[in-house]
């Protein structure tokens, strides 16, 4: 699609991870010197406006405050690094996590940065107020600081390592003890004006415009780092105008789809953009088709099988994801290591066959020309779900599925999903978080309470599969580990509870004066400490 | 013993006091017609979080009071509306009055600048038409005026944005201020300006076209009654005939109708300051329907609420001093 496109392949640990449809990191031009200064400006389509990751996990908070404050360990594509940690092992019975942390590092006010903070974190935020992490962490009873710089996190249960180490560039950001300790966590006013240890600091947040970020004079890495003087976050809601913005030169960067597909296609023609899903393997997303079984049509396995022979797959990347993305096997996205196969039952397009399947499932088409009536909830996250939802409306009409679309914005989806059951059939996307066990399972698992959104809500329970993810979750050995994830992906590709059709990353488009740019597999959470510009 | 007061004051305050159940009224219907829609600030909220499991979604709520029965959160909500305590945004972490004060600012500056515009060459351009009737300037300046009537605020702005901003690359795309510009004094008046031009005009032509278009029809109409014909029989010239005599009776429903826009424009401008990424009310008010954020929500109706009434009043003074006929009673 475009001429500059490189063809990459990225090793992640010991597993081969094919980045999907691909870009530059501007690696031609980084081998030039890279030069101190200037200001990167950052789109952003919405405005986050908690700005500290020890509270909210999501990708939007992270894009800002991923500069200001760190984690213990972040992932680049040679696997896991340390950051605010230096190393990490555990105890024979996998109840004993030992993090040696870095020494000489400090907090942006000049406090020096301990396992004090560490053991802070973890247990007032990690554990009782940090969203998907309460879960990962409801077993830790303790972080004990045998030394200033020497963390021991006790478990109740077995923690496996991989798991502790797969969350902690999400969920392992330390905060500062002695600005948290002893007030109210949730209104304290670093919330929205963090103090990190990263290589900026927090200047400025204009509600509604943007946040501004500095150079950090002592960062830990040394005098070189880093480049920027200056990051600017501007939130600019419409699309149109973003891309407007990038063209005039206002803006630097628009990662996670900022911009239209159709503006996304025009862009990766013009010299001065570059563009393509590189950077993003960890935020891999499936856009997915939910049935509700309560239904007792969804329930049939039968039917599940034939809607997804009705889904021409690779017609939908073409057409509305433009290339950039793959088919999904099952919970576990091709960015998922180890824990990935593809050795799984898999449904090729076949409208006849569908059609077949759905006579003899005792559903023939009746008077009115159709089988049956569905309703289906499409998310409103943004283009693709949309088209998406459209799309397999369209794709089951063929088969003689009638399906009738109800719109609705965030907060009425959640609800006509999750807790009123109110649906046959629904899409949207779920964001895989570098290991299974913090993020797609929960797809699977039965026993979430009602109304929690993006959990198995639809009426679907297999004790089976239940075990299953319970003893992969608490697999100390990663190759055993590995294997029941497997099991896990063929179970649910065979029984298809969920359809996750569709894996995709995200899209940006980055001006060609930025350098050394997406060379990480989260890198618009990470901390662009080697990020320059040339201007 | 009767007070005595003029009867100005007389007026103002009887019209304060049918204000009130007004604004009460306002009140309760926005708060049961947001509490109808699917879904609260929650929902939103992990919404845009990518996702929370359970405890945290459960935690939340209890926090900002959402598991209380939906008449004891009307009751609180207008108990602290009296004291005028706006309550707390849980979306941005901040007290609703202060962002409201924040915002105010860039609208009323938006909107008091636009409707100027748009109201005095609106008036000018359909009084010129009318006294031209038919003629090539009037058709021209009718169709003109016709076609950006008939054109959407977000297409308007966008096409401003590729031509000025993209093409010709004179003015910013958006927001209020340079980021990282640091300008002081004068140059910062200036940096700010240049932001205001596009979407100023943006909201100027658009509303421009129902000044135009109502004025022509108006000074037609004023200008066929007798009392001009008299004027003029009298000797009056042509200048003093428009000045004093036509325009002055004809205003009187274009006052009807600035008053009237003086709300829309609030609505209009949710369209150019969300395109323009406007830290104003418009876009605010977008982002707390989206964001189910009641109190924030509550607030922006209140104070347009207020706006319109306070506007509705002085236009009504405006008319009984523009036309002696009408009495303030």
């Amino acid at each position: 699609m475009i001429q500059k496109k490189v063809a990459l392949r990225a090793s992640l640990g010991s597993a081969a991870l094919c980045a999907l449809s691909v870009m530059t990191t501007g690696a031609a031009s980084a081998e030039d010197a890279p030069k101190h200064g200037g200001t990167a400006i950052i789109h952003m389509a919405s405005e986050q406006r908690a700005l500290n990751p020890a509270l909210r996990a999501s990708t939007g908070v992270y894009n800002i405050t991923g500069k200001i404050m760190e984690p213990l360990i972040d992932k680049s594509y040679d696997g896991y690094e340390p950051v605010l940690a230096t190393e990490w092992s555990t105890s024979d019975d996998g109840k004993h996590i030992t993090v040696k942390l870095r020494e000489g590092v400090k907090w942006h006010d000049g406090e020096p940065f301990t396992c004090a903070d560490v053991s802070f974190s973890a247990m007032e935020l990690w554990k009782k107020l940090l969203n998907y992490s309460s879960t990962l962490q409801q077993n830790l009873d303790s972080v004990d600081c045998t030394d200033d710089f020497t963390a021991v996190f006790n478990y109740s249960k077995p923690m496996p390592l991989s798991l502790f180490v797969a969350a902690m560039p999400d969920l392992g950001h330390p905060v500062a003890k002695h600005l948290y300790e002893g007030t109210d966590i949730l209104k304290n006013p670093y919330n929205t004006a963090p103090v990190g240890t990263g290589p900026f600091k927090f200047v400025e947040y204009e509600r509604g415009q943007y946040v501004m970020a500095e150079r950090n004079p002592d960062y830990w890495r040394g005098e070189e780092f880093p480049y920027l003087d200056r990051i600017v976050w501007r939130f600019i809601r419409d699309k149109s105008a973003a891309a407007a913005a990038l063209e005039s030169g206002e803006v630097h960067e628009s990662g996670f789809n900022g911009v239209s597909m159709s503006d996304i296609e025009r862009l990766s023609k013009d010299e001065r953009f570059e563009v393509g899903t590189m950077g993003y393997e960890n935020n891999v997303a499936h856009s997915t088709v939910e049935f509700n079984h309560r239904n007792p049509i969804m329930a049939d396995l039968k039917v599940r099988q034939a809607m997804y022979h009705g889904l021409d797959i690779d017609y939908a990347i073409k057409t509305i994801m433009r290339g950039f993305a793959k088919p999904g096997r099952g919970p576990v996205p091709s960015a998922g290591g180890a824990n990935y196969t593809d050795q799984v039952t898999t449904y090729d397009y076949d409208p006849e066959l569908a059609m077949k399947m759905l006579d003899e499932a005792g559903y023939p088409v009746k008077d009115d020309g159709f089988r049956f009536h569905l309703r289906h909830r499409p998310a409103p996250w943004g283009e693709y779900t949309q088209l998406w939802g459209e799309y397999y409306a369209q794709a089951m009409r063929e088969i003689g599925i009638d399906v009738e679309i109800l719109t609705n914005d965030a907060p009425g989806f959640l609800n006509g999903v999750y807790r009123d059951y109110d649906f046959d059939t629904a899409n949207g996307w779920h964001q895989f978080r570098s290991d299974p066990a913090v993020s797609t399972m929960v797809w699977l698992r039965s026993g979430a309470p009602a109304g929690t959104p993006w959990s198995n809500q639809f009426g679907w329970q297999s004790d089976e599969m239940d075990t299953m993810i319970d003893e992969a979750q608490a697999e100390l050995d990663p190759e055993k580990r590995a294997a029941d994830y497997h099991a896990i992906q063929a179970k649910s590709m065979d029984e298809i509870p969920v359809i996750f059709a569709i894996e995709h990353p995200f899209i940006s488009v980055t001006s060609t004066k930025l350098k050394n740019h997406h060379n990480t597999p989260r890198w618009n959470s990470s901390s662009w400490y080697d990020l320059w510009l040339d201007e | 013993m009767t007070l005595h007061l003029p009867p100005i004051l007389t007026y103002a305050l009887r019209r304060l006091v049918q204000a009130v159940p007004v604004i009460v009224l306002i009140m309760i219907g926005t708060f049961l017609l947001l509490k109808l829609a699917p879904g609260d600030t929650v929902d939103a909220l992990v919404g845009d979080m990518g996702g929370a499991d359970a405890a945290y979604i459960a935690r939340l709520r209890t926090e900002y009071g959402l598991d209380q029965p939906v008449w004891v959160q009307l009751w609180l909500y207008m108990v602290k509306l009296v004291q005028f305590d706006f309550g707390w945004s849980f979306v941005y972490e901040e007290s609703v009055a202060t962002i409201l004060l924040e915002r105010l600012g860039t609208t009323l500056m938006l909107m008091a600048t636009s409707l100027s515009i748009a109201f005095t060459v609106g008036c000018f351009l359909g009084a010129f038409a009318a006294r031209r009737a038919y003629s090539l300037t009037d058709n021209v300046i009718s169709t003109v005026g016709l076609v950006f009537y008939a054109t959407p605020s977000f297409f308007l702005s966008l096409m401003m944005i590729l031509l000025f901003s993209v093409q010709l690359g004179w003015l910013p795309v958006g927001g209020i201020k340079t980021v990282a510009g640091f300008y002081t004094g004068w140059d910062h008046v200036v940096d700010v300006a240049r932001h205001l031009i596009m979407p100023t005009a943006a909201l100027s032509l658009i509303y421009l076209s129902f000044y135009l278009r109502l004025m022509r029809a108006s000074v037609l109409e004023v200008a066929d009654l007798d009392f001009v014909r008299t004027a003029r029989a009298k000797g009056a010239g042509e200048t003093r005939l428009m000045v004093h005599h036509i325009m002055r009776n004809a205003l009187l429903p274009v006052i009807t109708l600035l008053g009237m826009q003086f709300s829309t424009v609030l609505g209009g401008s949710v369209v150019v300051e969300t395109i323009f990424s406007l830290p104003g009310l418009g876009q605010l008010a977008y982002q707390s329907v989206i964001q189910r954020d009641m109190n924030m929500l509550m607030g922006i109706i209140f104070l347009c609420a207020i706006i319109v009434v306070v506007v509705n009043f002085l236009t009504d003074l405006l008319y009984a001093r523009l036309d002696s006929r009408i009495e303030l009673a």
